[in-house]
């Protein structure tokens, strides 16, 4: 067991999934605004890491990391509601890149915006459990307390959209509002409030990607924008509409990443987004968990 | 002697005028219905019915005139207040959620209900849980009430257009409405799924009032109390079928002869 859990195979695979689910977190929070908005918001990372580095630059000022970690949420929550309702909503039934040069601004704006407010610090962010590999027989195996807790933390927040989405009223009138707006206010759904909503649960979703990628490396307002482009070719490679499709998307390309950097070389590493994304299209280019529907009549 | 009450009104259309530009697509319109009465909304092509139907439902805002709800004491609503109101209305073609399945559409029937609130279900509260199984219940008896209960979890494209339609009248039923508003219920429905639909509709008379549009005549005929017949975005006749059926203007109106 101890062999199999140090291979190569295992521990860039692991490797992989630990890097997977921050892809597959930001890769969500897309998925969520766009079902509910029909909006590609590229200022999301951004957006992630604003949140971010509100709460974890009061680490290194001796606060508790939960209440920071806290902060940063409740900081995405609102930007996402702000966001919606000063920048989105009066773009909705314009043309659809009206909203995308929007945000493409949004996130030039951000990322100068967070240097000017906090001065550049190079310490890594301390984090609440230890960042040192577990080791077997004199062998390291990938992965640490905090891995786990990143780990934990990515798919605990996954499932909890999930069951909101899947299993509760709140969530059934998300995606009816979000599939058809004039059938859903009829049924007396405030549609508006929900595309309010999305934007707030998604911000708050890249909130906490931000929260992970920041803790145990130092702050800096572009450290999303590579996970960004990688996030964003896994939304579409679950077809935009799909949550689970845009968390599978983000795990391949985080293990085929680490794949690449194991067995081939770090240059190509940036290859696995476009080899996932090619890949996909060849075999299902409405995206792979995107349910055909068809009419019966 | 006294004179016996009237049965008091659903809805009052009162004046109702709509113009797009110089186009007058409805003018001085007015009709009613009252209480358990299931009126039809007739007319040829271009008479104007589906601008009506959008006005009582607040999709259009009349230029001029009244939209009133006078068992609820309001006027002129917009959609997202009708199904609190007690108006419900079904679309031509069926209006279903594509990914949602059968019983997830029809559980979206009940949002004007009270509970299923924000924070409750964001927080998996056990009210919230409550609500969410005794709406799934509702849901299924409705189906099953309907006769489409084996369909509850397929998705609207996989099922028949006469099933599909029936999903839509569930969904807009599980809003408990005192009017029922039903655009073009017969379209695209054979003749077992017609009189399927006929004994539906006039089973809802009981505890509602209906009015519907609708092209198909021997469908419409001897299914509602009254007719109101509009042509050129005006009201040309309004009372009972055996009545309508053998009134000038509208025949002119459907046959194209001139008075």
């Amino acid at each position: 067991m101890g062999s199999f859990l140090t291979s190569r195979f295992i521990t860039y695979l692991l490797g992989g999934i630990s890097s997977g689910v921050v892809i597959a977190l930001v890769a969500l929070s897309l998925v969520i605004i766009w079902k509910s908005t029909h909006v590609l918001n590229f200022a999301q990372g951004a957006m992630g890491m604003f949140a971010a580095f509100v709460g974890m630059n009061l680490v290194f000022k001796g606060t508790n990391y939960w209440l920071c970690v806290l902060l940063s949420l409740a900081v995405g929550l609102a930007l996402g509601g702000v966001t919606e309702r000063v920048l989105i909503r009066p773009l909705y039934g314009k043309p659809e890149i009206n909203p995308i040069v929007v945000m493409v601004g949004f996130l030039g704006v951000i990322e100068s915006a967070i240097p000017s407010i906090w001065h550049s610090n190079l310490l890594p962010v301390p984090t609440p459990f230890s960042q040192v590999y577990y080791q077997n027989n004199g062998h390291t195996i990938l992965i640490s307390p905090f891995v786990i807790f990143q780990v934990v933390l990515a798919l605990g927040i996954m499932g909890g959209v999930a069951l909101l989405f899947q299993y509760t009223n709140l969530g059934l009138k998300m995606r009816a509002a979000a599939l058809a707006p004039e059938v859903s206010r009829l049924l007396g759904v405030r549609v508006n409030r929900l595309l309010t909503l999305g934007w707030i649960l998604s911000s708050g979703v890249g909130a906490m990607a931000g929260v992970i990628v920041s803790s145990g490396q130092s702050l800096a307002a572009t450290n999303m924008d590579g996970i960004f482009v990688s996030a964003f070719i896994a939304a579409a490679v679950g077809g935009l509409e799909s949550p689970i499709g845009a968390i599978t998307g983000g795990l391949l390309i985080g293990v085929t990443e680490s794949f690449i950097l194991g067995y081939w070389s770090s240059n190509m590493a940036p290859l696995a987004g476009v080899i996932v994304l090619v890949i996909s299209l060849a075999i299902r280019p409405q995206g792979i968990f995107t349910r055909n529907i068809t009419r019966r009549v | 002697m006294t004179e016996a009450t009237p049965p008091p009104l659903t809805l009052a259309v009162e004046h109702v005028s709509v113009r797009f530009g110089g186009l007058t697509a409805l003018n001085d319109v007015s009709f009613s219905i009252a209480a358990n009465e299931i009126v039809g909304l007739i007319g040829p092509n271009g008479a104007g019915k589906t601008t009506a139907f959008n006005v009582v439902c607040g999709f259009l805002a009349p230029s001029s005139g009244t939209v009133r709800f006078p068992a609820l004491g309001r006027e002129n609503l917009k959609p997202a207040q009708l199904a609190k109101a007690g108006v419900a209305r079904t679309l031509q073609g069926v209006g279903l959620f594509d990914h949602l399945s059968v019983i997830e559409n029809v559980m979206a029937g009940a949002q004007s209900r009270p509970g299923g609130g924000f924070f409750t279900s964001l927080l998996g509260l056990p009210i919230s849980s409550r609500r969410e199984h005794l709406v799934r219940d509702e849901a299924l008896a409705m189906l099953d009430r309907l006769g489409i209960a084996r369909f509850a979890k397929a998705l609207p494209g996989s099922i028949p257009y006469g099933i599909a339609k029936k999903v839509a009248v569930a969904r807009a039923l599980m809003g408990q409405p005192r009017l029922m508003m039903l655009d073009e219920p017969a379209s695209g429905l054979d003749e077992n799924e017609l009189s399927d639909f006929a004994s539906l509709i006039s089973g809802l008379k009981d505890t509602m009032s209906v009015l519907l549009v609708e092209h198909n005549m021997d469908f419409v005929m001897p299914l509602v109390d009254r007719l109101v017949v509009l042509n050129f975005g005006q009201v040309i006749a309004s009372g009972p079928p055996s009545v309508i059926s053998h009134d000038e203007a509208v025949l002119a109106a459907y046959l194209g002869v001139e008075q």
